[in-house]
């Protein structure tokens, strides 16, 4: 399975926020966005992956993108993740039904959990760049994104 | 452009670094933070090794809230010629960081305490800091610690024993 490329509109998706209201391919509109996906809530690799991002997000503010980091994990234990890494990235559920988000991005990993990877789509919904790590213990630094925003 | 977080190789060590060690030694640089436990513990891997050693600051503040303050001190001691003494207590009591604990430590290194505490709260040593995360994330650095090998590669994370070993540490 490959992680959605260049060029390819964003599938069709939908995932729940944390107050429970979907997050759909509207919500790309008029602003880009980078999707983060990681494995597993409170699992220690990712912690310091979002941790650092969160270090950085002014500056995707600057480059007029927002973040969102998006797992399998359910609303309620993500946000006990987010508040435990004292982080304001907004995360993103794809608990139900469960990895079809992921599944449609071609990030779903054959375990039921979402590959690490980055897809930054424009403001017009279709996909800029997008980055799968070659393991989920590889963690792909920031500065991959900040590359990746110069194709929005 | 001093917001650009691009993709930039790792800056090579200059006068203007923190660098230890023995001269003509192999040079590794680290990026850590001094409230991480495990920074603390592969600092006192290499200084057991025959290497030399550049610090740079790579504070994240959601993790370790300290981190930044803790940095802060290091390079106030910095500019009263005592960085590596500080970086040393620091590392030696991570759960310690709070501002009496720095001001403690300023005060058993021997250090004109006023001085330190104005010059932590200077926006030059917020500057540098800031410039050495600033390379790290354009480096690629997405862990604490970050140690790049002589050859340049870089280890994210807690270094494995068959790494150490290499170094000889």
């Amino acid at each position: 399975m490959a992680v959605v490329g260049p060029g390819s509109p964003a599938p069709p998706f939908s995932l729940a926020r944390h107050e429970g209201k979907p997050f759909t391919n509207a919500d790309l509109e008029g602003q880009a966005t980078v999707l983060v996906f990681y494995p597993f809530a409170f699992s220690p690799v990712c912690t310091d992956q979002l941790q650092i991002y969160n270090e950085v997000l002014d500056e995707f503010g600057e480059r007029g993108a927002t973040l969102y980091a998006v797992s399998c994990d359910a609303t309620h234990a993500q946000e006990a993740f987010r508040r435990s890494l004292n982080i304001e990235i907004e995360q993103l559920s794809d608990f139900e039904p469960k990895g079809a988000t992921c599944a449609a991005f071609g990030v779903l990993h054959p375990g039921g959990f979402p590959q690490r990877a980055l897809v930054v789509i424009g403001p017009d919904g279709i996909v800029r760049w997008s980055y799968m790590a070659p393991s989920p213990g590889d963690l792909p630094g920031a500065n991959l994104i900040f590359d990746g925003l110069d194709a929005v | 452009m001093t917001q650009d977080l691009r993709s930039s190789p790792l800056p090579p060590v200059t006068a203007a670094d923190r660098v230890r060690g023995p001269a003509g030694a192999p040079v590794v640089t680290v990026y850590a933070d001094f409230e991480c436990p495990y920074c603390a513990a592969l600092e006192l891997q290499l200084r057991a090794a025959e290497l030399r050693v550049c610090f740079r600051h790579f504070p994240v503040r959601s993790k370790h809230p300290r981190a930044w303050p803790a940095a802060q001190a290091a390079e106030a001691a910095a500019l009263q010629g005592a960085f590596w003494e500080m970086h040393d207590a620091l590392f030696a009591d991570v759960a310690r960081l709070e501002d009496p604990h720095l001001w403690a430590r300023a005060e058993r290194l021997g250090l004109d305490v006023g001085r330190f505490v104005a010059d932590s709260r200077a926006e030059a040593a917020r500057e540098r800091i800031q410039q050495d995360f600033r390379s790290g994330i354009r480096a690629g650095v997405a862990a604490t610690p970050t140690l790049f090998m002589p050859d340049g590669e870089r280890i994210s994370g807690r270094p494995e024993a068959a790494t150490l070993a290499r170094l000889g540490a």
